[in-house]
């Protein structure tokens, strides 16, 4: 791709898809952000009119606005945290040399198969159920009160369920970004003299923060849109304990038949995430240039 | 202080058996160079010296101490690797001031010495930058560099220069050279390159399947090689083994004659034969003589040597430098 007469070429070959793309982008943004400003509700077809900035004003002022957007920091900071604690550990055990590698490697990347709605289901009848689940169980051998996770800490469960879905994601990534590193690189620590412990924080982790920072920024992506795991636990409650946006924007449009409320929702949703991929950007993107 | 002894030492990789038994002595600042073919396990020797693999038999003793089970950090060795084996996320201060740092010694301590391996490598202007940033020789000093300020018992390199081209490599293997004479530490060398092992040697060790086939000065091996591998292994071009009739009539199995030591004429002498192929480096000439009954024989002429293909030639064997070899393969 050195000269200017391939470049064009390149340019010309690539449009189609970059046009496909933009326009599935910008048709349901702009007809969202149409919505947004009519009131428009389910229960009366046909009624639509305009009105202003009305609908972005209910919509913020809303106290569960608020708590959604706790929530929805609260959940992405939650498993961000998890997963890449987690996974970095995961990471290192399974790069040791031990028997039945294999087996061991697809066991830990088997969660991320799993559909999110199965897996919440799994977890919310099997395990944190307070009669039958599996958590119950053992509280009751060890002569302890059941706990009800869900109406007690709902969105801490709920930040355990997507970080067990995400773990194997995480540990993935870094598993193979460990297998890349130089292992020259850590005989000469080993002969400079570097404990093992240092020889994570100055070798390991810093060959390890690019895969992070993929890490970080995908996930990011997806975990703002959490919305399946929230609707088979726990419906946003108690409350709005455990409402995000994505959900709030689900109740709003659907639940109160409140279309136009709901795309403003959205929108302010879509606004957040820019900002939030902006903050990041700015954060940790320089560790992706080579 | 840096006196090596490696006493029957073994190493296996689970079945294979890649050293079978060694014993060697390696004298305080000596500069001693491992050589061998690809795979014969002089790696694998540094790398047990340098406390990166275990020994799986015998002992190895660094300044009369036994280290067999020391830690590679406790063993005050420095290691030079082949790919250099650089931090790249430090710049080139602190990947030289990282085994201080790891020391805890003191920041005044630490600066004074990176500056001064810094001068000492021509390294002060980069020291700022990212080995990413640096050419192949100045990530080769930098690695040096790394070794030097540690002031290690012994320095280990494992083919530092082999992914340098042929000018820097001159020039390292003078750098390195002068290191030597000038910090007379101890150092151990393990190289593919004859010019390389017998330039800079005090010592050879010629390894061969994870044995040694002789230990002796570069020019010790040079003029009497122990047996057939050294001979055939040491020298450039390889020296020319000849069996059969001509070695029986020297009372040997098989006599060996250095290319340099063939006298070649156009008018006459022992051995007709017709030239092959010829190659002309300027300052010498190497021809290929087919002669009947041996092998082809390769021949060293002083600067140009004009013959061409097909030409006929004698060459004289010069009687005092003719090696004979027993059935065993070794020296008579
Ligand atoms: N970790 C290992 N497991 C099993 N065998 C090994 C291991 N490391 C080395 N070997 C074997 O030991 C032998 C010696 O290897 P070594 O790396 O010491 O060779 P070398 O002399 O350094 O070769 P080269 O000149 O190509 O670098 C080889 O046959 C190699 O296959
Ligand atoms: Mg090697």
């Amino acid at each position: 791709m050195a000269t200017q007469h391939s470049k064009t070429a390149a340019r010309l070959m690539i449009s189609p898809a970059v046009i496909l793309l933009f326009l599935w982008m910008i048709v349901p943004l702009s007809m969202t952000l149409y919505f947004s400003f009519l009131r428009y509700n389910l229960l009366m077809p046909g009624m639509e009119s305009f009105t202003g900035w009305d609908n972005y004003y209910y919509f913020l002022t809303d106290p569960a606005f608020a708590a959604a957007l706790t929530n929805t920091l609260l959940l992405v900071g939650g498993v961000l945290l998890i997963t890449i604690v987690g996974g970095t550990a995961l990471a290192l055990l399974l790069d040791q040399p031990m028997w039945g590698q294999g087996i061991v490697r697809i066991l830990v990347i088997a969660p991320f198969f799993i559909m999110p709605t199965v897996s919440a289901l799994v977890w919310k009848n099997m395990f944190m159920n307070p009669v039958n689940g599996m958590f119950a169980h053992i509280a009751r051998a060890l002569g302890m009160q059941p706990f009800d996770f869900l109406a007690h800490a709902p969105l801490a469960s709920i930040i355990g369920i997507v970080a067990w879905q995400w773990l194997p994601f995480a540990t993935l990534i870094l598993l193979t970004a460990l297998q890349s590193l130089d292992r020259e690189q850590m005989e000469a620590a080993e002969m400079d003299g570097a404990s093992p412990v240092a020889r994570f924080v100055y070798i390991t982790l810093p060959h390890l923060t690019r895969a992070i920072t993929v890490v970080v920024l995908i996930q990011t992506i997806f975990l703002l849109g959490v919305f399946a795991e929230i609707l088979v636990t726990t419906n946003g409650g108690p409350g709005t304990a455990s409402t995000n946006i994505t959900y709030l924007v689900y109740a709003q449009s659907l639940l109160n038949y409140d279309v136009g409320g709901g795309s403003a929702g959205g929108i302010v949703a879509v606004i957040l995430a820019n900002i939030v991929a902006i903050f990041l950007m700015r954060m940790i993107g320089k560790n992706l240039d080579a | 202080m840096g006196k090596i002894t490696l006493r029957n030492v073994q190493k296996r990789f689970g079945e294979a058996v890649v050293i079978p038994s060694l014993d060697l002595d390696i004298e305080d600042g000596e500069f001693v160079v491992f050589v061998g073919p690809s795979g014969c396990g002089k790696s694998t020797l540094l790398r047990l010296i340098a406390g990166l693999e275990d020994v799986s038999d015998g002992q190895i003793l660094i300044d009369g101490r036994n280290a067999t089970e020391m830690p590679p950090a406790k063993r005050g060795l420095a290691m030079v690797f082949q790919s250099y084996a650089l931090y790249p996320h430090m710049t080139v201060r602190k990947n030289i001031a990282f085994p201080l740092k790891m020391a805890k010694m003191d920041r005044a301590e630490i600066d004074r010495r990176v500056d001064n391996a810094a001068r000492v490598l021509n390294l002060t202007n980069y020291l700022d930058r990212r080995p990413g940033q640096l050419s192949g020789g100045q990530r080769q000093r930098v690695a040096i560099g790394r070794a030097i300020v540690r002031e290690p018992a012994a320095f280990l390199f494992d083919e530092p220069l082999s992914n340098l081209d042929a000018a820097l490599r001159v020039n390292m293997r003078l750098e390195i050279t002068e290191l030597h004479q000038s910090l007379k530490t101890t150092m151990i060398y393990v190289t593919h390159d004859q010019v390389e092992a017998m330039t800079m040697a005090d010592k050879i060790v010629v390894l061969n399947a994870g044995r040694i086939e002789q230990v002796g000065s570069p020019l010790t091996l040079y003029r009497s090689p122990a047996n057939l591998f050294v001979a055939g292994f040491i020298g450039s071009p390889k020296m020319n083994l000849i069996a059969g009739p001509e070695a029986a009539s020297r009372g040997a199995t098989t006599i060996g004659i250095r290319p340099e030591h063939l006298d070649i004429s156009r008018d006459g002498g022992e051995w007709p034969g017709e030239v092959g192929v010829s190659e002309h480096l300027g300052s010498d000439t190497f021809l290929h003589v087919h002669v009947k009954g041996m092998p082809t024989l390769t021949v060293r002429a002083g600067g140009e040597f004009g013959v061409h293909h097909g030409d006929r030639v004698w060459l004289t064997p010069q009687p005092d430098k003719i090696h004979r070899f027993g059935p065993d393969g070794r020296a008579i």
